[in-house]
């Protein structure tokens, strides 16, 4: 698989301008939301039962960025957390860990100790999160703070004030920039906030300037805003991967962030992701929810199918 | 147009009515509900094992503002109930008289006793701490105080027979001391406890504190008994065949407080004993102070 170097080449002519970016950009096909919406809800009626649907559990669990994000957080709390993530239900060891643990770049030893031998990988939000209102070196260095404190992963926010007033090419510099702090030491998760991009088409040229950039991951959102994950702006972004590595050949991993809540919804973005990019996507490696009450719904579901008998929130972590 | 034209009727949709909503059935079947003669009355929803999960969730959501309202408030919530009764009895007597095959004097007697009966309930709620719990007296300088708290998310399979009168006397008990309340309404005639919660929809009863249910308790009951976050189960209505007895074995499972069959009398005064099923008693010790020379801090 060609390098995302080989990528940004490929896009060299696209990029070097704010002009020619714009051109490009505003080029791409406008998205026609109402069949978008229809798309996104005619997939959302499968109907995935018994076997399928323990599948579709596990593989869910092991999807999970776990996440605490709050002003609040303290190590026990994050080393609570990373017990967690490491072994989501202590009745059932053949529960699969979560994906990584998501946290702010202070908390980043933190976690990285608690999950330590594990496999689970540790993500921190980076770049001023979650408004992204801040100078680039400050940026750069929250970033390279987050790497050396052992973060996996790094979600940047884009400047959604610059993306907004029509600045594309500040926006993708800022990405450039922050991926050549990552380099080959964490994989770049570049959150849109599509909360706060207005438009299906200002998603779809969002996606587009990420992947374009070097970002290894595109998430929606940073779970602060009132709209999060959509179906719809899920699988806008699937199709903007879909077509990229159609394009390059280079794949992105993508990430809804916020507002799924229980197992059902989980499902319905599988199915998404399946019928959209297909298998190709369905591992860890290329696609996450950002989550954490997600992750006690789809316990108590485990069991259920375990045990015949239905779960309350009495058997799964307060969190 | 003719003057005469006669009006058609206007059917009522009966409703399941579960965290404060009427929803239909998840699974969209209903079944025939017909009166005492065979005459048919209404469909009713034929709520599936999904609508009695959504109903646990929603009273496991109520739980903690129903049990954490003051006593004095929630009697005034029962007292408001019963009011609301009031103003629609002759709809209750109508579809008591149809349900049970009773005059419409008779149904009358019926539903006047159910209205006095949540009176009698909204009247203990303050008053029940005073009958089971207390002060006791301990070797120490401690208060040592026993309190009666609810049980938690409470399964009720509501009488068979005694389509409302018999359905007051199983819910008003459990609601008044803070439980919340999964009802799976008699299923042969379950129109009163329908309407039932249309009342407590207009009562400022919260929503989710008592969920209505109709169907076949045969085929709810195995999955509330199994539920791991239902904490008690009533098994009055349980007479089909063996379904008791298999419902009890579930509930064993996570020691939820059950509630035997029994033959009761609706008509009689209900005593206290609904009520203490679904209590449990917390026993605090606390410390008076230290003594002083005389031995005692007051």
């Amino acid at each position: 698989m060609p390098t995302t170097a080989s990528a940004a080449s490929a896009f060299a002519d696209v990029t070097a301008s704010d002009g020619a970016l714009r051109r490009f950009l505003h080029g791409l096909p406008g998205v026609d939301a109402v069949g978008l919406e229809a798309r996104a809800a005619s997939l959302g009626t499968r109907s995935i039962k018994t076997t399928a649907k323990a599948y579709a559990i596990d593989l869910a669990i092991s999807m999970i960025d776990l996440t605490t994000l709050e002003g609040a957080d303290t190590p026990g709390k994050v080393r609570a957390l990373a017990a967690k993530a490491v072994n989501p239900d202590p009745t059932d060891r053949t529960t699969p860990t979560t994906a990584a643990v998501c946290v702010y770049p202070d908390m980043v030893a933190t976690a990285k100790a608690a999950v330590a031998g594990s496999g689970v990988k540790v993500a921190s939000v980076a770049t001023a999160f979650p408004a992204g209102r801040a100078a680039l070196p400050v940026k750069l260095a929250d970033t390279a703070d987050a790497i050396a404190a052992g973060a996996d992963e790094i979600d940047m926010v884009i400047d959604r004030g610059a993306f907004l007033a029509g600045h594309y090419l500040k926006v993708y510099e800022q990405i450039a920039a922050i991926k050549a702090e990552c380099g080959d030491r964490a994989r770049l998760k570049v959150i849109f906030e599509t909360g706060e991009l207005s438009t299906y088409d200002n998603i779809r040229r969002a996606s587009w300037l990420g992947m374009m950039a070097g970002a290894d991951f595109i998430k929606t959102s940073t779970g602060k805003v009132a709209v999060n994950a959509t179906p719809a702006n899920t699988l806008l972004m699937l199709e903007a991967v879909r077509d990229f590595r159609a394009q390059t050949g280079v794949q992105i991993g993508v990430k809804p962030a916020g507002g799924i809540r229980n197992t059902k919804e989980a499902i319905k973005f599988l199915v998404l992701v399946n019928e959209t990019v297909g298998e190709d996507w369905l591992d860890n490696h290329w696609f996450r929810f950002g989550a954490s009450s997600l992750l006690n719904d789809l316990l108590m579901q485990r069991q259920k199918l375990a045990t015949g008998r239905y779960s309350g929130p009495d058997y799964v972590t307060v969190d | 147009m003719s003057e005469q034209q006669t009006r058609l009727n206007v059917f009522k949709t009966y409703k399941l009515y579960v965290g404060g909503k009427f929803p239909r059935s998840e699974s969209g079947r209903v079944y025939e509900v017909s009166d005492s003669k065979g005459k048919w009355l209404a469909n009713a929803p034929l709520s599936s094992r999904k609508d009695a999960r959504d109903a646990v969730v929603a009273a496991r959501k109520a739980f903690g503002g129903w049990a954490g309202a003051t006593a004095y408030n929630r009697g005034q919530i029962l007292y408001r109930v019963a009011e609301m009764l009031e103003g629609r009895r002759d709809q209750f007597v109508r579809e008591v008289a149809d349900a049970e095959g009773l005059s419409k004097s008779k149904a009358a007697v019926v539903v006047d006793a159910a209205i006095d009966r949540w009176v009698w309930y909204a009247g203990w709620t303050d008053k029940i701490a005073q009958v089971v719990g207390g002060a006791n007296p301990v070797a120490g300088p401690y208060f040592n105080l026993s309190s009666p708290e609810p049980t938690g998310v409470v399964t009720v399979v509501a009488p068979q027979d005694s389509s409302f009168l018999g359905l007051v006397s199983v819910i008003a008990p459990v609601i008044a001391t803070g439980n919340t309340a999964v009802v799976i309404a008699s299923e042969k005639s379950p129109l009163p406890a329908l309407s039932l919660g249309e009342v407590l929809a207009t009562s400022d009863l919260p929503g989710g504190v008592v969920n209505i249910l109709s169907g076949k308790a045969a085929e709810m009951g195995p999955h509330l008994a199994a539920h791991q976050d239902v904490n008690a189960i009533d098994l009055t209505g349980a007479t089909e065949g063996d379904l008791a007895r298999e419902l009890e074995i579930a509930a064993a499972d996570n020691l939820k407080r059950v509630l035997r069959p029994r033959s009761e009398d609706f008509n009689e005064s209900p005593g206290t004993d609904r009520m203490t099923a679904f209590l449990e008693t917390k026993t605090v010790w606390h410390p008076t102070g230290s003594l002083g020379a005389s031995g005692s801090s007051y």
